[in-house]
C-alpha cells in the first residue's frame, strides 16, 4: 500500500471542509448543548439556571415512568421490525414468482415508502380513529370493542401497524433485490432431490437471505428508534396513559409540552449513548458473524 | 469576483436595503397566534382594519400552530432573543407566562406607556381576575374568552321521552338523563365531555365552589397542593366511570375530540367550550344549549374564563409598546369586542360590548349565547372560583389526563385516579418551582 500524497498542502482540507462543518454545526455543536442543557435545571425561559450535575440523569434512571417507557419503545421496536420485514419477505417472495405484471405491482409497492410519517399516521388515523373512522364503525359495529383513546394495547397496534406498512416498501425492495441474487442453480438441485417449496425456502434462501435480513433489522431498529416520531404524534400522542410513549416521544413531551428542558436533555443524551452503542455493537460484532455470500 | 461584480452587487445590496427600509417606515409588530378556520379569518381581519386605521404600526399576524406548540415557539423566540411583540398563549399557560416576570411586560404597564389608563372597571370582572396578578395589576390582554356550556341533541332528547325543551340541571339529572338515552336506544351514547380537565375538574371546582387546590387554586401564591381528590371530585368521576363501562359515556380525547361524537349523532350531550357553538351549528345537529350542570348544595357558583390572551414580551422599544397599547386600545373599543362576541362566540371582554350586545337584541335571537356570560358573571367569585393558576398546569393536565384513561379503561377506580394524580401533580409542581 502506498501513501497518497496531495501536491497542495491546503486543498485536502478545503475538500473535506464541507464535510466537517455539517458534522461540526448539526452534529457535535447540537449534542454538546445537549450535554450542557442535562447538567442545568433551569425555568422554560432560561432565566434562572443552575448547575446540577448528574441530578437529572439519577432522577431520570429512578423515574418509574422512563423504565415503562424503556419498555414500551421495546416492544414497539420487536413488533414493528417484525411485521414490517415478515410482510416484505413474504410480498417479496410472491413476487418473485410474478411473471407479467413484476414492474408494476413492484411500483405500487414501493410507494408507501414516499409517504411522510406524520401523513402515514393520519392515513391510518383517518381510518381507526373511534369518533370518525370509516374502519373503525365496521369494527364496532360488528361488536369489537374497538377503541385506541383508552386501550393501550390497541393503540399500539395500531401505531405499530402505522409504522410497518410505511417501512413495507423499503424492505420489499432489499429483499426482492436479495432473493435475485441467489444462484437459480442450488433452488433447483434442491428441487431435482425432492425438496417442496417451503422446504427450499426455510433450507436455502432463507439462510442466503441473512445478510439481507440483518441489514434490514438494523435499519428497521433505528427507524423504530428514530423516524416514528411524526406517526406516534399524530396517532396517539404517547397516549392512552402513556402506553404508546416511546423514548423519543418522551424526550419530546418532558421538553416541549412538560417544559422540564433539563430532564428532556438528559434523556436524549441517553438516547445519544444508546445510538452509539447499537452502532459500535453493529460494526463490531456482528458485522463480523453474518455470512456475506 | 470581479470589481464590476462586486460594484453592481454593493449597489444592489444598498438599494434593497432603501428600498426595504422605506417599506418598514411603520414599525412592525409581529402576532404569534393558535387561532384556525374562521377564528384565523378573524385574527386577519382585526389587523387589517388596525393597519389600516393609522400608518405608524403594521401588526402583522402568525400563524404558529396549536396553543402549545405556540407557547413554546413564543419560549424558543424569547430564549434565542427574538421574541415576537405579541403573543397568543391558551389559559393553561397562563400560569408558565406569570411565572416569567423578567420576559413579559403586563398589559396594563404596556397601555400606560401608550398614553392610556387601564381602568379595570370597564373589562368583565371573572376574566380580568383571572389575566391578573394578586394584586390586581392586568397581565395579559384578554383575546378570546370562552366558558363551557352543555349541549344536547333534541331530536335523542325526545326519542328517548325527555323534555328537549328543558335541558336537566345538576349532573345526577343529566347522568339519569344519559342513561335513558343509551336504554332506550335513542342515541348509542348518551353523554361524553371535550376537555376532562378544563371542564370536569377546573371548572367543575368553580362551579360547584369546591377547592382546586390550596392558596387560591395557585392564584394566590406559586406553591399550591393539589385537592381535587376531595370526595365531590370522586363522587362525580366514579359515576363517570361507571357509565363508561357499558358506554353510556363515551371518552372522545384530551382536547376537543369529543365534540365529532356529538355532531355525529352518536352521542345525545356533550359538555364542551362556548367556543365550540360555529362547527356544531354547522354540523346541522338539532341541537339545545343548557348551562354546565352541577351538584345540589355546591352549584352554582361560577365558571372560570378559558380560551386564551395576549402576553407582551419584554425586550422591545418605547415605539414598539406604544403601538402594541394602540392595538390593544383597538381591540377594546365597544364595536369591535360586540362583533367578535357576535361573531365567534367568544365572550366579549368589555362590559360595553357586552351592554351593546344585549341592546342590539342579539340575546332574544340567540337567547343561549348568553348563557356562558350569565355562568361567568353571575355571582361574585369566591377563593375557589377565579381560576387555576398553576406553573406547569399543562402537565398536570396531562398527569390527569392519562389516570382518567387509565380509570375510563377500568384499570383503576375514579379514588385512585384522583389521589393518583394529586399526588404525581404535587411531586411536577414542587419540581418545577424548584427550578
Amino acid at each position: 500500500m502506498h501513501t497518497v500524497a496531495f501536491p497542495n498542502k491546503i486543498l485536502p482540507y478545503l475538500l473535506v471542509a464541507p464535510q466537517i462543518i455539517l458534522t461540526v454545526v448539526f452534529f457535535f455543536w447540537p449534542a454538546s448543548q445537549a450535554i450542557y442543557q442535562s447538567t442545568l435545571r433551569e425555568d422554560p425561559f432560561g432565566l434562572k439556571s443552575g448547575f446540577v450535575g448528574l441530578a437529572n440523569f439519577s432522577a431520570v434512571l429512578a423515574d418509574p415512568n422512563y423504565l415503562s417507557s424503556l419498555q414500551v419503545t421495546v416492544v414497539f421496536i420487536v413488533l414493528t421490525a417484525l411485521v414490517s420485514m415478515g410482510v416484505a419477505l413474504l410480498l417479496a417472495t410472491t413476487a418473485d414468482k410474478v411473471v407479467r405484471g413484476q414492474t408494476l405491482y413492484r411500483t405500487l409497492l414501493i410507494w408507501p415508502y414516499a409517504v411522510a410519517p406524520a401523513v402515514a399516521g393520519m392515513l391510518w388515523l383517518f381510518m381507526f380513529n373511534p369518533a370518525m373512522g370509516t374502519l373503525a364503525y365496521l369494527l364496532r359495529r360488528n361488536g369489537f370493542g374497538w377503541d385506541p383513546l383508552l386501550n393501550g394495547d390497541q393503540a399500539m397496534a395500531l401505531i405499530v401497524v402505522a409504522a410497518a406498512w410505511k417501512q413495507i416498501s423499503y424492505n420489499f425492495l432489499f429483499f426482492v433485490a436479495g432473493l435475485q441474487a441467489i444462484p437459480k442453480s442450488l433452488i433447483e438441485a434442491a428441487s431435482i432431490d425432492g425438496a417442496r417449496g417451503t422446504r427450499r425456502f426455510w433450507t436455502i434462501v432463507f439462510p442466503l437471505l441473512a445478510p439481507t435480513t440483518f441489514f434490514l433489522l438494523v435499519v428497521n431498529t433505528v427507524y423504530a428508534f428514530f423516524d416514528t416520531f411524526g406517526i406516534i404524534h399524530a396517532v396517539t400522542g404517547g397516549g392512552p396513559a402513556k402506553a404508546t410513549e416511546t423514548l423519543v416521544y418522551k424526550v419530546y413531551n418532558d421538553g416541549f409540552v412538560n417544559l422540564n428542558l433539563g430532564s428532556s436533555a438528559a434523556q436524549s443524551v441517553i438516547l445519544m449513548i444508546i445510538v452509539i452503542a447499537l452502532t459500535a455493537f453493529q460494526f463490531r460484532f456482528v458485522e463480523k458473524r453474518v455470512h456475506y455470500g | 469576483m470581479s470589481n464590476r461584480l462586486i460594484a453592481t452587487s454593493t449597489a444592489a445590496i444598498t438599494l434593497s436595503l432603501l428600498l426595504g427600509s422605506s417599506a418598514l417606515a411603520a414599525t412592525e409588530l409581529q402576532w404569534w397566534h393558535a387561532m384556525t378556520g374562521a377564528n384565523n379569518e378573524v385574527v386577519d381581519q382585526l389587523a387589517k382594519e388596525f393597519n389600516g386605521s393609522q400608518s405608524e404600526y403594521k401588526v402583522v399576524p402568525v400563524f404558529k400552530g396549536t396553543y402549545p406548540e405556540t407557547l413554546n415557539a413564543g419560549i424558543a423566540a424569547y430564549r434565542s432573543k427574538q421574541p415576537p411583540a405579541i403573543i397568543q398563549v391558551f389559559d393553561a399557560g397562563s400560569g408558565v407566562m406569570m411565572r416569567a416576570e423578567g420576559a413579559i411586560v403586563p398589559a396594563a404597564d404596556v397601555l400606560q406607556k401608550g398614553g392610556y389608563t387601564f381602568d379595570k372597571s370597564q373589562y368583565l370582572a371573572g376574566i380580568v381576575a383571572y389575566y391578573s396578578k394578586p394584586d390586581g395589576t392586568m397581565l395579559s390582554f384578554p383575546y378570546n374568552s370562552s366558558s363551557p356550556i352543555l349541549y344536547y341533541n333534541k331530536d335523542a332528547f325526545t326519542k328517548a321521552g325527555l323534555d328537549a325543551e328543558n335541558p336537566p340541571k345538576t349532573w345526577p339529572e343529566v347522568f339519569e338523563a344519559a342513561k335513558k338515552i343509551k336504554a332506550s336506544d335513542a342515541a348509542k351514547c348518551g353523554i361524553t365531555s371535550t376537555w376532562l380537565t378544563w371542564i370536569q375538574t377546573e371548572n367543575f371546582a368553580a362551579w360547584n365552589n369546591v377547592a382546586y387546590g390550596t392558596n387560591e387554586n395557585g392564584l394566590g401564591s406559586t406553591d399550591v397542593k393539589l385537592e381535587f381528590n376531595a370526595p365531590l371530585f370522586v363522587e362525580h368521576f366514579q359515576a363517570i366511570a361507571d357509565l363508561a363501562k357499558d358506554g353510556t359515556f363515551r371518552y372522545g380525547g384530551r382536547t376537543s375530540e369529543a365534540k365529532q361524537l356529538f355532531m355525529s349523532g352518536e352521542c345525545a350531550i356533550l359538555t364542551e367550550s362556548s367556543g365550540g357553538l360555529g362547527d356544531i351549528v354547522k354540523s346541522g345537529v338539532n341541537y339545545g344549549i343548557g348551562q354546565l350542570p352541577y351538584y345540589e348544595g355546591h352549584g352554582p357558583q361560577n365558571t372560570i374564563p378559558g380560551g386564551a390572551s395576549l402576553w407582551v414580551f419584554g425586550g422591545k422599544s418605547d415605539e414598539e409598546y406604544k403601538g402594541v397599547a394602540q392595538f390593544f386600545n383597538f381591540l377594546s373599543q365597544t364595536q369591535i369586542q360586540a362583533r367578535l362576541h357576535q361573531v365567534s362566540g367568544y365572550l366579549p371582554v368589555t362590559n360595553a360590548a357586552y351592554e351593546e350586545t344585549k341592546k342590539s337584541g342579539f340575546y332574544e335571537k340567540n337567547p343561549a349565547r348568553e348563557t356562558p356570560i350569565l355562568q361567568m358573571m353571575g355571582k361574585a367569585p369566591t377563593e375557589n372560583s377565579k381560576g387555576v393558576r398553576l406553573v406547569n398546569l399543562p402537565q398536570v393536565r396531562d398527569i390527569m389526563n392519562e389516570e382518567f384513561e387509565a380509570m375510563l379503561a377500568g384499570s383503576q377506580d375514579a379514588k385512585t385516579a384522583l389521589d393518583k394524580s394529586v399526588e404525581r401533580g404535587n411531586a411536577a409542581i414542587a419540581e418545577a418551582i424548584g427550578n
